[in-house]
């Protein structure tokens, strides 16, 4: 579509709701006893009971309830101590029984919240809460595959049953600018995400589809009523959701300027061409016929039940934030990015352990920075670094006790990464890095370095200080970065000020 | 002894198995030799001999290594509803035609289990639609006391080889009649017991919450044998019950002094034909002669029965039978354009037409903006009657009235006009919304043209009181010689 170039978009409020699938983490499906593991060849996983064979009837996984009543708990949300499971009747393919069993009027989980911190660029971060409106659990259809069979269509069906967990947020997300209004909407996804996959409930590998997240945008002038909302969908990383929203609200707002209106729809994002393209209308929506499924008992959960899970929850992400924020005197910032995994969090506690007290945030420091940016630049994980926690700690040990300095330890950390020394003091040894805080060998270098820079003296002492950096710097190069700076600014200010 | 097998009970069937004096192969020769000598009723869609040849020879060998058991060797034909691995699984219908299940039915295998050998797959109306076999899409059972007749629906199939004594038990289910119906029809025994005690697993699924699996016996006792052996937790079907196994045989001998039957006077109210209410009557009197005490009761609603029933049906049948599309298995239409059409056409050729008459209806009441008016008011109605038989339980033991409101009927006499044909279940429909168990007994026979068409009585009980429920019908089968008669083509 044309975009209205003239539009700056200011004066419009981008309203946001999420709806999020979440596979859970079942050994076998939800009515089944198939297995889930993703990547079979097609539809040696689907057993009579997803094949929807005639004269097959469903039996309820406890195990994918439980993860409902531990996302439930999680998130503050009611655990209804009666749930009901609804079918959901369409014609599809790849949906074998002709309707999907689900929840409807009933869910699982009702209500609850979610944090998060937003950040972005124009803006410094700040914390946000979504209400979730609920929970609940249903079955994933099998895939239709419409390529390599031509003429055909092959249908695999060992998807087919899979337990998905549906995340519904009230339309919380209401922001004035566009980019920040996507901003919350990543911040509230990556939040989900991150508690789903702390919870040990989904796996959280969105390119297998394990997470997926549709959003429902809509734009109004700020205190009008809600406008008419599109749900986008085919959202399959963090990034695509933040440009199919952007792209999504400039969308509506553009056909408002023109005069048009935004029909009710849902929108496929093509990550491609940066857009979102009609897939079907509010007109041909169907009707679904939802009715309560006669194959299956409600869903009773008592307290008992209840207060087993609770027993079993791990420490939360929240709980533990501010537990690392007052037990280490870290900042709210460092301890929110430590636990936005469980898995950092375990890696940061395990470090600390190992460090002569006081070192939280020197640990805290290399987890969200060094540690963090070679984690991205490799596309792995903090379970996967090859620098694991024991060495990490090996390697601030000596920072701490000044055998190394940071640059050093740079080095250091590089090298273990690559698998170079099994131990931070084996690289130090082999590479020669132990700090010079011999203070004669210092002095030595000084005045060297002082007789050959004489110009820079003199500039000293004309009042530039720029010049002192620039002999602290010859100092370093000549110590072969090993001198301990605070040392050498020491030693530099004494034979300058002599 | 051969030309009288087919004329014991399970009993005596059993002790001769015992005494080595007739043996499972035996049997199954001889039943095998009935059926396709009448072959002309229709009754059975699949046989296979030499499966139940090696069914028989199996119990045979199970009892030379030493087992016993009422029911090894016994022969069973089952309804097509039932899906079964070594049979074709139909469901009487052109969607299914050929289709081979890869396991069995929980009914199927509990009574494999015992040593039951399977004869075949018996007729019924399409999907279990229809209250006069006159559905199928394999042709109409013939009724063996009136070949003019229908034999009921939709197990036609299932009383039709028990009454012409093709078959010595047949498996049956039943969703608003569709055993007692038949069986009254028919002049046998049919058992439906309480919904939730025998497994849906592997029944092809026509009403969820009503379909019950059952039986067509000759007697009361030979149905308390078998119906000990067919039910049973089964952990596949999350509406199975989990109780212990029972032995309904338990109470067959329990007198009925002291019996208190409730007879609703809404079963006995304008449409019921006189020939029938007389033989229900008699029956009645039979049992204040054994010492009963007859007890006038009410169920107001029931009469609300037929509209609340087709309506929570057909929803659910029209969900139910979505899974026939023609993708996986079953029929797929030759031609077609896009998927959407290709599920189209197989189902518009692989239906017949009360099926999707049904499918309609159900997709109509459970339709945005209908459901509430229809759907939740029907389970709200359905929801009093159950409370009703509550009520009335306080009041009797066991509630008892005609099973239909006349003897069975003439080919093609109600097959125009769905709606008369839907009133054949109007005094069996309150007990499978209820969910209760009951029988359909032999009780007496027509009057005038209708002298040779059998007339059925219906009793009643609570939740999981079949035991007493079938001692209550056998001590009027030991009074009463109904049960024993068989129409005189199919009796040597």
């Amino acid at each position: 579509m044309a975009r209205n170039s003239q539009s700056d978009y200011t004066g419009w409020q981008v309203v946001i709701g999420l709806e999020t699938h979440a596979q859970l983490s079942t050994a076998s499906k939800i009515f089944s006893g198939a297995s889930t593991a993703f990547g079979a060849e097609p539809n040696t996983q689907a057993s009579v009971v997803d094949l929807a064979l005639p004269g097959v009837l469903p039996v309820l996984n406890r195990g994918a309830v439980e993860r409902a009543i531990r996302f439930g708990l999680a998130v503050g949300a009611t655990i209804a101590p009666r749930s009901v499971f609804a079918r959901k009747n369409y014609f599809y393919p790849d949906l074998p029984k002709g309707y999907q069993i689900s929840q409807y009027e009933i869910p699982v989980v009702q209500g609850g919240s979610l944090a998060c911190i937003v950040e972005g660029k124009g803006f410094e971060p700040y914390a946000k809460t979504v209400r979730l409106t609920r929970a609940h659990l249903e079955e994933d259809a099998g895939k239709s595959l419409h390529e390599d069979y031509s003429g055909m269509s092959g249908i695999d069906l060992n998807r087919a049953g899979t337990p998905l967990l549906e995340i519904v947020t009230e339309p919380d997300i209401q922001v004035d600018d566009i980019e920040q209004a996507a901003s919350e909407a990543v911040a509230y996804a990556r939040a989900l995400h991150s508690l789903v996959t702390w919870l040990g409930i989904c796996d959280g590998n969105m390119q297998e589809g394990s997470f997926r997240c549709d959003a429902n945008v809509s734009v109004r002038r700020p205190g009008a009523g809600l406008g008419t909302r599109c749900e986008i969908k085919n959202l399959n990383s963090f990034r695509f959701m933040h440009q199919a929203i952007v792209y999504e609200a400039k969308r509506q707002i553009d056909l408002i300027d023109a005069g048009d209106r935004v029909v009710q729809e849902t929108r496929l994002y093509d990550p491609d061409r940066d857009e979102t393209r009609s897939m079907r209308s509010k007109e041909d929506a169907m009707d679904y016929r939802y009715f309560p499924d006669p194959d299956l008992l409600p869903l009773e959960i008592d307290a008992a039940w209840i207060e087993r899970v609770r027993a079993e929850l791990p420490e939360l992400p929240a709980a533990k934030r501010t537990r690392f924020a007052s037990a280490y005197g870290l900042s709210d910032y460092d301890a929110g990015l430590l636990t936005a995994d469980a898995a950092t969090a375990g890696y940061f506690e395990q470090v600390v352990a190992a460090l002569p007290p006081g070192q939280a945030k020197l640990a805290a420091n290399w987890i969200n920075g060094d540690v963090a940016a070679a984690v991205n630049a490799a596309a792995g994980s903090i379970a996967t670094c090859p620098v694991d926690a024991a060495r990490l700690a090996g390697l601030l040990v000596r920072v701490a006790d000044g055998t190394i300095n940071q640059k050093a330890a740079k080095e250091v950390f590089a090298a273990l990464w690559s698998g170079e020394g099994a131990t931070a003091d084996a690289v130090i040894e082999s590479r020669g890095l132990r700090q010079i805080s011999d203070a004669g060998a210092l002095v030595a270098i000084v005045q060297a370095v002082l007789a050959a820079n004489p110009k820079s003296v003199e500039e000293f002492r004309a009042g530039k200080e720029k010049a002192f950096n620039a002999l602290v710097g010859q100092v370093m190069k000549q110590s072969r970065g090993k001198a301990n700076p605070q040392q050498v600014n020491d030693i530099l200010r004494d034979k300058l000020a002599g | 002894m051969n030309h009288v097998l087919h004329r014991m009970s399970l009993a005596e069937l059993a002790r001769h198995l015992a005494a080595r004096e007739v043996s499972a192969v035996d049997l199954a020769r001889h039943f095998l030799g009935r059926i396709e000598r009448h072959r002309g009723l229709n009754a059975f869609l699949d046989i296979r001999p030499e499966v139940t040849l090696a069914q028989a020879q199996a119990a045979d060998a199970r009892r030379a290594r030493g087992e016993a058991g009422a029911l090894l060797g016994i022969p069973v034909a089952h309804k097509d509803i039932f899906v079964t691995r070594d049979f074709a699984s139909t469901a009487a219908s052109r969607m299914l035609e050929g289709y081979m299940s890869p396991f069995d039915a929980t009914v199927v295998d509990r009574l494999a289990k015992v040593g039951m050998v399977t004869l075949g797959k018996v007729n019924c109306d399409e999907f279990a639609m229809g209250s006069s076999n006159e559905n199928s899409a394999y042709g109409p059972v013939l009724n063996p006391w009136d070949t003019s007749a229908v034999p009921g629906g939709s197990s036609g199939g299932s009383s039709a080889a028990v009454a012409a004594r093709i078959a010595p038990v047949a498996t049956a289910t039943d969703t608003g009649g569709s055993i007692r119906e038949p069986a009254a029809f028919c002049g046998i025994t049919g058992t439906k017991p309480t919904y939730g005690r025998p497994s849906r697993w592997g029944m092809i699924a026509f009403a969820s919450s009503l379909d019950t699996a059952g039986l067509m016996t000759v007697s009361a006792e030979d149905a308390a044998w078998v119906l000990s052996a067919m039910c049973g937790f089964d952990p596949n079907d999350s509406t199975s019950v989990d109780r212990p196994d029972e032995d309904f045989t338990r109470d067959l001998a329990r007198p009925i002094a002291g019996l208190r039957i409730g007879v609703p006077k809404e079963f006995f109210a304008a449409g019921l034909q006189p020939d029938v209410e007389r033989a229900v009557r008699g029956a009645l009197e039979t049992y204040r002669s054994m010492g009963a005490t007859l007890v006038d009761i009410s169920l107001p609603n029931a009469e609300l029965g037929i509209p609340v029933y087709y309506v929570v049906a057909p929803a659910e049948c029209s969900s139910n039978l979505s899974r026939f599309d023609g993708v996986r298995y079953g029929h797929r239409a030759k031609d077609y354009g896009d998927l959407a059409d290709m599920i189209k056409r197989s189902r518009a050729e692989g239906f017949g037409p009360e099926p999707k008459r049904r499918i309609l209806i159900g997709t109509y009441v459970l339709s945005h903006g209908y459901y509430d008016a229809y759907y939740i008011k029907a389970q709200q109605v359905r929801r009093l009657i159950a409370d009703e038989f509550q009520q009335a339980f306080t009041q009797c033991d066991v509630i008892a009235g005609p099973v239909t409101t006349s003897v069975a009927f003439g080919f093609g006499e109600k097959a125009a006009d769905p709606v008369s044909m839907y009133m054949s279940d109007l005094y069996t429909i309150p007990g499978s919304l209820a969910g209760v168990p009951s029988v359909s007994i032999p009780c007496g026979f027509g009057e005038g043209a209708n002298a040779s068409r059998p007339v059925g009585l219906q009793l009643m009980s609570n939740y999981f009181d079949e035991a007493r429920l079938l001692g209550i019908a056998h001590q009027y089968q030991l009074a009463t010689d109904w049960h024993r008669r068989v129409p005189a083509a199919f009796a040597g």
